[in-house]
């Protein structure tokens, strides 16, 4: 069978309709993992033991388990217990969970990675918690850690193909409805890989730029 | 009252079959890993060049796309794959991509004193790399080939997308010949789980094994 431009064109708006959804769903998914990420890091130096050894634990659950099943589980099991939600937003809770566990490790690295006398000089200035967090912590600590959880946000930007398993219409879940609808196979997915390759091949570059701007976590 | 253990008898079928998934996968990235670690480190541009283009190329893209096209585009070329076959190559050669960067990393951490060792005592490049410097290498790759390990047991849950038997598979199947939702889910969850913690802790030994003897050796 031969590659025909024709097909392609004919094609190409419908998927480009995918890549709006592909798009929104990783930018809802990265804001949502960071903030996920953020909460199981403070989580886990809580002083409260059975909060910090629960979440650690089930940080590790999630991490240790298949996004796909994750995504049935939100999608085809919460609703039993009355919580229906729609597709995509079923598949950014599932990415920003998922990616959450592993971008609190970055968030943990950066934090580990302030100095510790800064905990001390801000002891000695009299700030309490709050205080030492948003003004001498967290400024230190998040810009090293941007180029890691950029790169995290690309992984996931990657995944989302995932959500055609539960009924999201983006990229991939259009080029195989296209490619059932016309049973050809070629054209759809090959432009759905050459799309990512050529989104990742650019991430490349942007990673590099912030490595350089932001330098790296040590560790 | 559903007959739970014949339901049972299904997962389990489908638990052996992601097992079998991942260790065929892991061979395979293991053999691509290092052919394309070393092809890097090659002093052929062609090696080189190839190696380059085969990692950028696997990890640009999600496995999810790789899978579908080799499973639904390489028919046109001619290539017919069963499920297993496609499976198996997806996995293994996405996960041996990034497990080639390890490789790479790995050989590059041995320090250059090793080399000039080498050197004084004559080694050809290849002794050299059999004997001296892979045998240090394989130890600094070792726990990361366990966290590339768990993340091919989770990217098999995909291959239930395009008709292959396992878990997660087994646990739609289930599903919808149960209506139940909570019950197939959480039981795959927990395999999935407990096969990852499995990896990690066979890594963990065989490291310790691999290590002994090496005190006061390594910094």
């Amino acid at each position: 069978m031969e590659w025909d431009w024709d097909f392609v064109r004919q094609i190409l708006p419908t998927l480009i309709q995918g890549v709006k959804i592909t798009i929104l769903a990783t930018l809802l998914g990265s804001v949502l993992a960071a903030i996920v990420g953020l909460g199981i890091a403070l989580a886990r130096r809580s002083p409260n033991r059975a909060l910090s050894r629960t979440i650690g634990f089930l940080a590790e659950f999630i991490r240790g388990t298949p996004l796909l099943v994750q995504l049935y589980f939100i999608f085809y099991v919460l609703p039993d217990f009355g919580v229906l939600l729609p597709p995509l937003v079923a598949g950014v809770i599932g990415l920003g969970l998922h990616y959450g566990t592993y971008t609190a490790e970055v968030y943990r690295a950066g934090i580990d990675n302030v100095p510790r006398g800064q905990w001390e000089a801000a002891k000695a200035c009299n700030l309490n918690a709050t205080q030492t967090w948003t003004h001498i912590i967290m400024p230190q600590a998040i810009p090293p850690m941007i180029p890691a959880l950029a790169n995290y946000f690309i992984a996931m930007f990657k995944e989302t193909p995932l959500l055609s398993a539960i009924t999201v219409l983006e990229l991939m879940n259009q080029a195989k409805s296209v490619a059932n609808t016309y049973y050809r196979y070629i054209e759809p997915i090959t432009l759905v890989g050459a799309f990512f390759l050529a989104i990742s091949l650019f991430s490349v570059v942007l990673l590099r730029w912030l490595e350089h701007r932001y330098g790296r976590i040590e560790r | 009252m559903t007959q739970w253990s014949g339901y049972f008898g299904l997962i389990l079928q489908g638990a052996l079959v992601t097992i079998e998934l991942t260790l065929m996968g892991s061979v395979l990235a293991l053999i691509m890993a290092f052919l394309a670690g070393l092809g890097r480190l090659s002093r052929f541009f062609v090696l080189r060049a190839l190696a380059t283009a085969y990692i950028e190329f696997f990890r640009g893209t999600s496995i999810f796309v790789q899978l579908f096209w080799a499973y639904f585009v390489l028919p046109f070329a001619g290539i017919s794959l069963t499920p297993l076959q496609a499976g198996v190559l997806a996995l293994g050669l996405n996960v041996g991509a990034y497990a080639a960067e390890v490789v790479r990393g790995a050989i590059k951490s041995i320090g250059r004193e090793q080399y000039e060792a080498c050197t004084a005592l004559n080694l050809g490049r290849w002794q050299a790399m059999r004997h001296i410097i892979l045998p240090q290498a394989l130890l600094v790759m070792l726990p990361t080939f366990g966290n590339n390990a768990i993340e091919l047991l989770k990217a098999t849950a995909v291959v239930s997308l395009i008709s292959l038997a396992d878990l997660t598979f087994q646990a739609q199947v289930v599903r919808s010949q149960t209506g139940n939702t909570l019950v197939p889910f959480s039981t795959i969850l927990v395999i999935y789980f407990v096969l990852a913690l499995l990896i990690s802790w066979g890594v963990r030994s065989l490291e310790r094994r691999m290590a002994r003897g090496l005190d006061g050796v390594r910094v």
